[in-house]
């Protein structure tokens, strides 16, 4: 028992997190700083622990517990984050093997994943998110850093291999875009929250068409800035190592720019799209059929010729979107 | 025969959670069941009919669900043995989130929604702070930084669970769920004598017993005010 003698206040002061557990428990520690927890516990009626639906044994145990998760995720925060991710094959839903021996993607990394609706892109990411070990329907196997994963990958819910961006996203909190930050932030155990907000605004602002401020509602953001914010939120914030990105839709936002940001903090992106501008951009692309990897290929030189034309006609569209917005007659 | 208990708030997507982890459990030649609790009315157990999977509902109209859930888990688990199940599942939704219906030695699982906001796991109480595994779903409409947040929130007030993310539209985690459910070396002859890992609480007043005139005169029992202060008048 690491707190089993030690009052409440020398436990806040050895690991001020706990602070949030006590908050999230609606137990209010006030006044009681000079107590043990137990003490604590026992100093509550019959009557208030039916209400409340106290139990007083787990909130020992747990408290317990939630001190060494939380230990050693800031001891994870510390370490470098990895460095890449593997890929061994499977086979398809026809028990065919998959098309390509080993596939290691390295942090900084962008790689795009294309193919039909229910082809088996969500059964690649959540072999991922698993890390599987030839124990899924593919069979696939995941390595980190080229070596069979820990379990925490698994079962931690603080340390999230993959985060996800799609469409769909929206915020659903009632918050400015600074509440909001601070409220990651504070999840994430930040100790400049300030300054991390500062960066993520700045980086944000950076990507979207239109700028937006710190005390906006994310909710009144308008599409191309809430996918800025999010991207910059995720680059900066996120935990998780790799970043599956299910299209950006091309408006109110740098897309290109929005990669960088990701591959500059380290990020191992996978991007599924049937976008051109954007699944040219990355080396390489999965080709997903019938629940397995078919191919790999390689962006070819060609194609990355193409690529240039292609932002040349995005940007083309993207100045005629600009101008329109600020009232001007559009010419040739 | 596995039993497996699980909750979670009206609508958070325990139907579709345990649909998907149904379609995988197949895959490996498990049968699997499920028994329906609820209070006044569901036609899940027209979903569960058309996916091929053995289902029985039971309604608890007057009686709070989770008492009813109690009364009857013996019986629902003997029908499950006849039929020769793998695994039989039990479905629950708790109304007033003060009470759980998990069973001490018998695998729980609460299905909370990242759409119910932030402050859910605060409000909910042992169906998400006492459950074996937490189940988030609807992780595909918020963003990112939500999910995150709202996934340390339920890890603060339940450390101890294992937390997993499903989508409940593409089943994107419930393969892996299915594999956490199944245990092949336990078998479950009956409930008789386990324990509710939780007391439900013990009101009983008038109103519990059909009283539905307002007024001092009319409450008796397990009676409590509201502390309004004085400042009013």
């Amino acid at each position: 028992m690491i707190m089993h003698n030690k009052v409440i206040a020398e436990i806040i002061e050895k690991y001020p997190f706990v602070e949030a557990y006590f908050e999230e428990n609606k137990l209010d520690i006030k006044g009681h700083e000079n107590k043990t927890f137990a003490d604590f516990l026992n100093s509550f009626s019959q009557e208030e622990i039916e209400d409340f639906a106290i139990d007083k044994e787990s909130l020992v145990l747990n408290l317990e517990e939630y001190i060494n998760l939380m230990k050693s995720f800031l001891g994870i925060q510390e370490e470098s984050g990895i460095q890449s991710l593997t890929i061994l094959p499977g086979h398809d839903k026809s028990e065919n093997p998959e098309g390509f021996n080993e596939l290691t993607i390295r942090k900084s990394e962008i790689i795009s994943i294309v193919g039909p609706t229910g082809s088996g892109k969500s059964r690649l990411l959540a072999d991922i998110e698993w890390t599987a070990q030839n124990d899924t329907p593919t069979g696939r196997t995941i390595l980190i850093d080229g070596e069979i994963p820990d379990k925490k990958w698994r079962f931690s819910s603080n340390n999230r291999l993959v985060a996800q961006l799609s469409q769909n996203m929206n915020f659903v909190m009632d918050l400015t875009v600074r509440e909001f930050l601070e409220l990651h932030a504070a999840s994430r155990l930040v100790e400049d929250v300030e300054g991390t907000i500062e960066k993520i605004i700045e980086a944000a602002n950076n990507l979207a068409g239109e700028k937006f401020a710190l005390e906006t509602p994310v909710t009144s953001l308008s599409g191309g800035q809430s996918r800025a914010l999010m991207i910059a939120d995720t680059a900066i914030l996120s935990s998780s190592p790799i970043v599956l990105i299910d299209e950006i839709e091309n408006a109110g936002i740098d897309r290109r720019k929005a990669l960088s940001l990701l591959v500059d903090e380290d990020k191992i992106v996978l991007i599924a799209t049937h976008d051109p501008t954007l699944a040219l951009i990355a080396d390489r692309r999965i080709i997903i059929n019938n629940g397995g990897i078919h191919s790999i290929l390689e962006t070819s030189e060609e194609e990355k010729e193409l690529l240039v034309k292609l932002e040349e006609i995005d940007h083309f569209v993207q100045g005629m979107r600009e101008d329109l917005r600020y009232g001007k007659q559009l010419t040739k | 025969m596995n039993l497996v208990v699980f909750s979670g708030p009206p609508s958070s997507g325990k139907t579709s959670i345990i649909l998907k982890t149904i379609d995988a459990l197949k895959q490996r030649d498990i049968s699997v069941g499920v028994v329906k609790f609820d209070c006044l009315y569901t036609d899940d157990d027209e979903l569960y009919e058309k996916a091929g999977v053995p289902v029985k509902k039971g309604l608890s109209g007057a009686l709070c669900p989770d008492h009813f859930f109690a009364s009857n888990i013996e019986e629902v688990v003997q029908w499950g043995r006849s039929m020769g199940l793998d695994m039989l599942i039990t479905e629950s939704a708790g109304l007033c989130n003060r009470c759980s219906p998990y069973i001490k030695e018998i695998k729980g699982v609460c299905v909370i929604d990242n759409l119910s906001g932030i402050n859910t796991p605060k409000k909910i109480g042992p169906m998400l702070k006492s459950a074996d595994m937490v189940v988030i779903t609807k992780g595909d409409i918020v963003s990112q930084a939500e999910r995150e947040v709202f996934a340390s929130r339920v890890n603060s007030v339940n450390p101890k669970a294992i937390t997993m993310h499903i989508n409940g539209l593409t089943g994107q985690g419930a393969y892996e769920l299915s594999t956490l459910l199944y245990d092949k070396e336990k078998d479950i002859e009956t409930v008789q004598g386990m324990e509710l890992r939780f007391p439900m609480p013990s009101a009983m007043c008038s109103y519990c017993l059909g009283e539905t005139r307002i007024g001092e005169a009319y409450q008796m029992g397990n009676v409590r005010k509201m502390d309004l202060g004085d400042d009013y008048a």
